[in-house]
């Protein structure tokens, strides 16, 4: 006996799951936007913005005390000195600091540098303000010479009492060769 | 009436002669044997590599490769075992046993069928001449972090592209699995009536549609990041590598469920044939699976717990890493009531089948002990990881291979393997697939990390004991490969329609002829 039953064509199955894979390829890139949003929102990545804050009033909270380090790297083989002032500094929520960070180009060519920001643990960088960063834009060294960049911030008092210590932490990349 | 003439005509002829068979087929058997046997091919080279990264590892000190081309080993070797032995087993499974399984004729898209093959070899020989390349083969690990794996030479965009291509040929074959799950059945087989084979692979291929063009995404970032100037992983141009590790994951993590979903479909098909009994809880099986393949897209963070995360998400992937024990558990414990009480015999499937039940819970016993973050930040990138996932890998994924293989040999070529041969086979394995991880549990708790060529002095008794095992574990798959030889050979007994004692209740493959011939279900079975 010959049977016979109607089927649905393939392609009303084909085509929803062929779409599906497709979608998906775009969805891999937009999580590349969603990441940061959710990043900023939340501060996971101890990502911060790359712009100065307006110097607001805040009112120092003198019996607070809270330890800011300070850590320098340099990304590869970057010839370029890399210090700041002092790798510890304590002080008061709402009260405003400046250090002093310095570059020194090690090499006889002149070194376009870009400093990325990161501040550990990620949930306090909403709380660090700065008003002055030298990580604000591209810093140029002349060939041998040393820079002095000052970074000025402060720690609003909102930050959470659980938190007595906070990293910000620079890197200094290359990109001498992207500016030609 | 002459349509129905010619059309019959048609159906008679055979397979055609000689080497173009098997490159124009686009038969479902053809293509199955196909996969198959390259799958074999690459489990030997892929298996060479981790002899290559045994034998370094059995003093220590720098005896045999230099460290670029032992991270090349270890980089290779994972690739290649989970795009080119693993996956392909499989697809060449499922394009063998799913039409015959479902009552359908063929796949329903059988020249995309072909094509989703014949990509690989191409993909295989591109990933392998990486190899000679300046600079030496990919060597950041399978997972490919940026920004190490942007260091590589010449090969990088070799490796992206074999990605690419094994990302597309594994596409295609799960639309056309899906296609065909959703769309040939044959009358009266209700989803609920299949086969937990075609179940697990149907859930299988949506993660695979869903996964794999992420990942080809992501490493399409990677490629635009080296030559393009793009910066989504560069943290100078305000990227960040984190962000590829949670774009990799979220593939990853669905992937290694793709990489054991269709072996629980394996071992629910084979422990019912030999306990006699049916399946016990058919339906929960069906919820379980459909539960492990949703909870593997929400639980991905659980491999990047020491790369900084708040408490909150810690505790999150914690709990929901967890969870996947209970559906896990349902179906270890439906395996152990179908085999209560029942009138077992243990023939090679079903010593492969219930090797595959204790050992891969092991795995799952130490999967739960990474899922707790606080603990594995000890555990995390040491040897215990790699124990871990040999465990489900190696005696999960691969012991159900094998045992597929035996389960459905004599279907596939009509005479029964050497039983005697298949069970020093099993033991060989069995045995030195522990001696080989077992240890590396304890090498991992005491501090060696994974990915090294060279290690401290207290470790080198374990990596010894393992190395002799990883020997033993790789020779014996040569009886592995002499017994389907012999079989393809046609050699051995004569096999019955049925092949096992009563197989022909547990599924529609064993009503059909030994061998299973070239077109089959031509007319749809009924189904009861």
């Amino acid at each position: 006996m010959k049977e016979r039953f109607e089927r649905r064509s393939n392609s009303k199955v084909l085509w929803p799951v062929v779409l599906v894979s497709i979608a998906m390829f775009g969805i891999g890139f937009a999580l590349v936007p969603l990441y940061d949003v959710f990043c900023e929102l939340t501060g996971l990545n101890g990502k911060v913005k790359s712009e100065a804050q307006a110097e607001a009033g805040f009112r120092v909270d003198q019996a607070r005390w809270v330890t800011v380090e300070f850590v320098t790297t340099v990304n590869g083989e970057m010839p370029l000195g890399f210090r700041v002032e002092t790798t510890k500094l304590k002080v008061h929520p709402g009260e405003y600091q400046t250090v002093k960070f310095f570059g020194t180009n090690q090499s006889d060519r002149t070194l376009v540098g870009r400093a990325i920001p990161s501040i550990a643990p990620g949930w306090a960088t909403q709380f660090l303000k700065k008003t002055e960063c030298f990580c604000f834009s591209e810093q140029t060294f002349e060939p041998q010479k040393e820079r002095e960049m000052p970074v000025r911030f402060v720690i609003d008092p909102a930050l959470p009492e659980s938190v007595a210590d906070v990293t910000l932490s620079y890197t200094f990349f290359d990109i001498t060769e992207k500016q030609q | 009436m002459s349509v129905t003439a010619i059309h019959d005509d048609h159906h008679d002829h055979g397979p055609t002669k000689g080497f173009m068979r098997w490159v124009t087929t686009t038969n479902h058997k053809d293509i199955g044997t196909l996969y198959l046997v390259f799958s074999l091919a690459m489990f030997m080279v892929g298996g060479a590599m981790a002899l290559v990264i045994r034998a370094e590892l059995f003093e220590p000190g720098m005896q045999f490769v230099d460290p670029l081309f032992f991270n090349s080993m270890t980089t290779l070797h994972a690739l290649i075992m989970v795009f080119g032995a693993v996956m392909p087993a499989f697809a060449g499974l499922a394009n063998w046993m799913i039409p015959m399984m479902i009552g359908s004729p063929d796949m329903a898209l059988p020249r995309l069928n072909n094509w989703s093959f014949w990509l690989l070899p191409f993909a295989a020989v591109m990933l392998v001449s990486t190899l000679f390349m300046d600079g030496g083969a990919a060597a950041a690990g399978w997972t490919l972090y940026p920004p190490l794996s942007l260091q590589a030479g010449a090969s990088f965009p070799f490796t992206i592209f074999t990605i690419h291509i094994l990302g597309i040929s594994s596409i295609m074959a799960a639309i056309n699995i899906i296609v065909t799950i959703l769309n040939m059945r044959a009358p009266g087989m209700t989803l609920m009536k299949m086969p937990l084979f075609v179940w697990t692979w149907l859930i299988t291929a949506f993660l695979l549609i869903a996964i794999m063009p992420v990942f080809a995404g992501a490493v399409t970032m990677l490629l635009t990041d080296k030559f393009f100037g793009t910066s989504f992983f560069n943290a100078a141009g305000g990227g960040d590598p984190v962000l590829y590790q949670h774009l990799f994951w979220f593939f990853g993590h669905p992937e290694v469920y793709v990489l054991i979903l269709p072996s629980f479909g394996i071992v629910s098909q084979i422990i019912p044939t030999f306990a006699r009994k049916p399946l016990f809880g058919y339906s929960s099986m069906v919820y379980a699976t459909a539960s492990i393949g949703f909870l593997s897209f929400v639980v991905w963070a659980h491999h990047q717990y020491t790369v900084g995360m708040p408490v909150e998400g810690e505790l999150y992937f914690t709990y929901a890493t967890m969870l996947i024990a209970v559906p896990t558990g349902v179906k270890v414990f439906n395996w152990m009531s179908t085999m209560w009480q029942g009138a077992m015999t243990f023939e090679a499937p079903m010593l492969w089948a219930i090797a595959f039940v204790v050992l891969f819970t092991m795995g799952g016993f130490t999967g739960l002990m990474m899922a707790i973050s606080p603990a594995d930040l000890q555990y995390h990138d040491t040897y215990f990881i790699v124990a871990h996932f040999h465990y489900v890998l190696v005696s999960g994924a691969v012991f159900a291979i094998i045992a597929a293989v035996y389960y459905w040999l004599p279907k596939w070529t009509g005479v029964m393997y050497d039983e005697r041969l298949a069970n020093l086979h099993f033991w060989l394995t069995t045995i030195s697939v522990n001696v080989c991880f077992f240890p590396q549990h304890f090498l991992g708790l005491a501090g060696m990390p994974r990915r090294i060529p060279d290690y401290a002095l207290q470790f080198a008794e374990f990596n010894a004991w393992s190395s002799v095992g990883a020997f033993v574990f790789g020779f014996s798959q040569l009886i592995l490969c002499y017994i389907v030889v012999k079989s393809m050979r046609g050699e051995g007994e004569k096999a019955t329609d049925e092949v096992w004692e009563g197989a022909s209740e547990h599924g529609l493959e064993w009503q059909l002829p030994s061998p299973a011939p070239y077109h089959t279900w031509e007319h749809s079975p009924h189904i009861h």
